[in-house]
């Protein structure tokens, strides 16, 4: 029933977000935004050594979660983490972000931050564990520096803490 | 996990697994227990699948047969929200449990 053909077709591909925001700045007059270009730098690369069923695996997300209790995110450069452990309620989560339509994560925080989905795995075998916490945070950081120089280290510093063999990365 | 192919590719992460869906749905659509765990099954195995770093795995999965959604992604325009530098709860209700609580910044 594919009407188009994914490779010509807008509608098929995937969307290229880096060309339309770069269009979007232009046309509201504001400076070209310095996206974070790895490309030419050697591809960060640690073979995952045993079966997922195994291992404890780490959730990172930076959708805006925090659970009620907490302080929310504000929306102007926070680069600050929530810990949430990962017993937690699912009526207890919030979402909160300015940049992406929150109706769905607040019906259903799983679609940004799979806690359910995570846990139905492990009890299936599929996954060994979970680490005790998952780390959140609010993207739209717009400066790149600030997240590799301060959020990226400090979670890293927590998933070892934590003792996680893989991380589930989410954003939005 | 992704569902910004270019963004990711650009970032250039280890692994990645790209889900062609609008965004704010990285791992799902609300309330379809089945498909958001058919969509992590099929992510997750890509830690053991992908051997050549920056490798992308394609999850086969799409968000509606017409892919309407992407039309109104392409359209262009600005929908964010204000910047504002003050937490932004989700309810009044939670605002007065964290103002309530000296501890719960972690």
């Amino acid at each position: 029933m594919r009407r188009q053909n994914p490779e010509s077709s807008p509608v098929g591909s995937p969307i290229e977000y880096i060309k339309r925001i770069r269009e979007n700045y232009a046309r509201l007059g504001y400076e070209a935004y310095a996206w974070v270009d790895n490309t030419g730098l050697p591809t960060p690369w640690t073979p995952l050594t045993k079966p997922l069923g195994d291992c404890r695996l780490a959730l990172v997300a930076s959708g805006g979660i925090y659970a009620a209790g907490q302080v929310a995110f504000h929306w102007r450069d926070d680069t600050t983490s929530r810990q949430i452990p990962t017993t937690v309620r699912r009526e207890d989560l919030r979402a909160t972000h300015f940049a992406y339509d929150l109706a769905d994560a607040r019906r259903d925080p799983n679609v940004v931050f799979p806690i359910d989905t995570l846990r139905g795995l492990v009890a299936e075998g599929r996954i060994g564990e979970l680490t005790a916490n998952a780390y959140t945070f609010m993207g739209g950081i717009y400066s790149s520096r600030r997240v590799s120089e301060e959020l990226a280290p400090r979670l890293t510093e927590r998933l070892l803490a934590d003792r996680a063999d893989a991380a589930l990365l989410v954003p939005v | 996990m992704t569902s910004a192919l270019d963004i990711t590719r650009s970032v250039n992460p280890p692994r990645a697994a790209f889900l062609d869906y609008p965004l704010g749905h990285t791992t799902g659509k609300a309330d379809d227990r089945s498909l958001q765990r058919a969509i992590l099954v099929e992510a997750l195995d890509a830690f053991t699948s992908l051997s050549v770093p920056g490798s992308v795995k394609m999850l086969p999965f799409r968000w509606s047969e017409d892919e309407q959604w992407k039309r109104s992604a392409l359209a262009g325009g600005d929908d964010r929200q204000p910047r504002y530098d003050t937490p932004q709860y989700q309810s009044e209700d939670d605002r007065r449990r964290a103002e309530a609580c000296a501890v719960c910044v972690t």
